[in-house]
């Protein structure tokens, strides 16, 4: 017998302390996955955000790095032009890099950095107890909206996708979503592709990639992935936004 | 060796190159403006990284990042930049990262003015940012000191694993003197088993953070660094005393007020009044010894600061208040004249103070 | 044929793999309550069990083992 599935190298042993159903696990383990697959485990150093993702450095068994709040790629941009042939990530919550970091996601994009970003989109607000975050949705419920995201008053959600295919530099930018088999395979592939155009010094890759917080959406786990399709998948595609390499084939 | 005739902004990117130092980030400011430009013409040259920041918190987490890798590096603004740059140093600071940061003083608070200033003394030797930390904090008084300086902040740095700031005044900044520059400014080469430069498979990975939540955790890391500190402070004390031995009347200066002052002690002199001058280099460790040693002999101590009156404090507490202390300041880019040194140290021999 | 094992004390009881087995084998096992305190995962009938590994793909928390 062959083993079809187990825990990727690029995972410590270190149990996740991730709520029950909180999807960053499997977004987590796609990371991992593409690290192993790829054999760059010994030569990756990630970066963790500040946000529920902040013990991330105690889960990849990659050199790891704790980042200020919104400011990984800032620091990713440092370890990659220290060290070139490294391969370099973050690992980002929508807070992170929507709300406090977006001048820093927003230069390392134009600067197509040559690293890897992933972005994960909840909606919300998790580590500090569910408050508005920049991508919550118009009429989200959360601690600092009580009556629902008005958007006349605190705007509307952040589309990071949409807003960073607008410069000229950044190589490569999908939105995916790991709320079933089919979309986590989907997501699988975005991030091996976004580790891969690093490797092949290509620049900066960014996936979006859309997960669920059943615990301050108020929502059992799966009813928190059905949720994702009927309402965050709706405001935010699914899709490639941004893919230099089709350029570069013609 | 031969002598060249350097802006004291550009000694310092050039000894910083000449210290190792091949990575800089930073973000336009005046008065230093000078050191990113010098980097900008430099670092292309020599395989090195150069880097204008979108803001000075993302180039004190660049430095963050390739210090991680356990590089040397460097940033480099002004009082308004330094305030910004805050967040990351406290970073860096638990994290235990050795980074250079050079801080080219303008008067403030808020926008204040371009002119020079020493009134991020406070900042710079208190902490700066949140929690409780050091920074290792020289101050150069000459362009030939903000090359050594240069070179001992990175060699300090290392050998502590603490963030080092130069703090510098616009005066020198802006000022051009003939600098002797050795070719390698290196000293000494510090193995740095915790840096993250991927783990090749030969061992366990390696963290860079300063994040614990269990408090005695947390607990033990503060009293472990500031056991690092006792040894800092212990060790590496900088200090200049000039014409002391014999003084009545001691001016404690430092930086630009210390050039000031010294020319205010020969006029001083010159009337036949005793003065002498402690001239701090490290500014963290403050040179507590030689003001006590001074407070045993002098009438009291003139600080001379272009603050309201920040080192003062230090002075006070290294001599427990034995003897009298009086402020001779100008502010908001304004420098205090040699006369007006000259007027304070006459009037503490006089006994008015 | 395939073998499927949980490491059933790491299980949060989320519920994501029960909803994913094409198959309908998998369940809360709730007569039992692991060392954090939850009703793991089980397979009820392993034989009929196809290896496509969908339970493991959706576990955030990589309990499940598929061999095939």
């Amino acid at each position: 017998m062959a083993v079809v599935f187990s825990k990727p190298k690029a995972l410590t042993d270190a149990p996740l302390h991730y709520c029950p159903g909180c999807t960053h696990g499997i977004i987590h383990r796609l990371v991992a996955e593409a690290i192993d697959d790829l054999d760059i485990l010994g030569k990756t150093v990630g970066v963790a955000p500040v946000g529920c993702a902040v013990m991330a450095y105690d889960y990849f068994s990659c050199d790891m790095v704790e980042a200020a709040h919104g400011r990984a790629p800032a620091v990713a941009t440092g370890l990659k032009r220290a060290m070139p042939d490294r391969i370099i990530f973050t690992y980002q919550g929508d807070g992170d890099l929507a709300s406090i970091g977006m001048a820093e996601t927003v230069h390392a994009a134009t600067r197509n950095e040559n690293i890897t970003v992933i972005f994960v989109n909840n909606a919300i607000y998790g580590m500090t107890g569910g408050q508005m975050a920049p991508t919550s949705l118009p009429g989200q419920v959360t601690q600092t909206s009580p009556y629902g995201r008005d958007v006349k008053t605190v705007g509307y959600p952040i589309k990071v996708c949409e807003l960073l295919s607008g410069l000229d530099a950044p190589y490569y930018i999908e939105r995916v979503a790991v709320n079933s088999v089919k979309n986590v395979t989907r997501a699988k592939k975005a991030i091996r592709r976004a580790f891969e155009n690093q490797i092949e010094g290509k620049g900066f890759s960014l996936i979006e990639v859309i997960s669920s917080c059943p615990t301050n959406w108020g929502m059992t786990p799966q009813k928190a992935l059905d949720w994702v399709e009927s309402d965050m998948i709706p405001y935010y595609p699914l899709g490639v936004y941004r893919d230099k390499s089709a350029k570069e084939a013609e | 060796m031969a002598k060249v005739l350097m802006k004291g902004n550009e000694a310092i990117a050039e000894a910083a190159i000449r210290s190792g130092c091949r990575h800089y980030f930073g973000y336009p400011i005046t008065p230093q403006t000078e050191i990113a430009a010098y980097m900008a013409k430099r670092m292309p040259k020599i395989g090195g990284t150069f880097l204008q920041a979108e803001s000075e918190i993302s180039a004190i987490n660049m430095v963050y990042g390739v210090s991680s890798a356990g590089l040397r590096v460097m940033t480099s603004s002004s009082s308004p930049g330094v305030s910004l740059k805050q967040e990351g140093i406290s970073y860096l600071a638990g994290c235990d990262l050795p980074a250079l940061i050079v801080n080219v003083q303008r008067g403030g608070p808020g926008l204040g003015g371009i002119q020079p200033s020493q009134s991020d003394y406070f900042q710079a030797t208190k902490g700066g940012g949140h929690g409780d930390y050091r920074l290792i904090v020289l101050a150069p008084a000459s362009v030939q000191e903000m090359a050594d300086l240069t070179a001992k902040a990175f060699d300090l740095a290392d050998k502590y694993r603490m963030p080092a700031m130069l703090l510098a005044d616009g005066t020198i900044g802006q000022m051009m003197e003939p600098v002797e520059l050795p070719e390698d400014m290196r000293t000494a080469v510090y193995e740095k088993p915790w840096a993250v430069t991927g783990t090749q498979g030969k061992r366990e990975h390696n963290i860079v953070n300063s994040l614990y939540l269990v408090p005695e955790q947390l607990e033990k890391k503060n009293i472990e660094r500031y056991e690092r500190y006792r040894l800092y402070e212990q060790n590496e004390v900088m200090v200049e005393e000039y014409m002391t031995e014999d003084a009545d009347v001691c001016v404690v200066a430092f930086g630009i007020a210390a050039r000031v002052s010294k020319n205010a002690i020969t006029a001083a002199r010159a009337k036949g009044i005793k003065a002498g001058l402690i001239r701090p280099i490290t500014l963290y460790p403050f040179p507590k010894e030689a003001i006590r040693k001074a407070a045993g002999h002098v009438k009291g101590f003139v600080s001379v600061e272009l603050s309201m009156g920040q080192m003062i404090d230090d002075i006070r507490l290294a001599e427990g208040c034995a003897k009298p202390v009086t402020l001779c300041n100008r502010v908001g880019g304004m420098i205090p004249s040699p006369d007006e040194v000259l007027k304070a140290i006459e009037k503490m021999e006089g006994g008015e103070f | 044929m395939a073998k499927v094992t949980f490491l059933t004390d790491v299980c949060k009881g989320c519920g994501l793999c029960v909803n994913a087995c094409p198959r309908g084998l998998i369940v809360l096992e709730k007569e039992k309550i692991n060392k954090k305190g939850h009703s793991p995962a089980g397979i009820t009938d392993e034989s009929k069990c196809i290896g496509c590994a969908c339970c493991a793909m959706m576990c955030p928390d990589c309990v499940i083992t598929v061999e095939k």
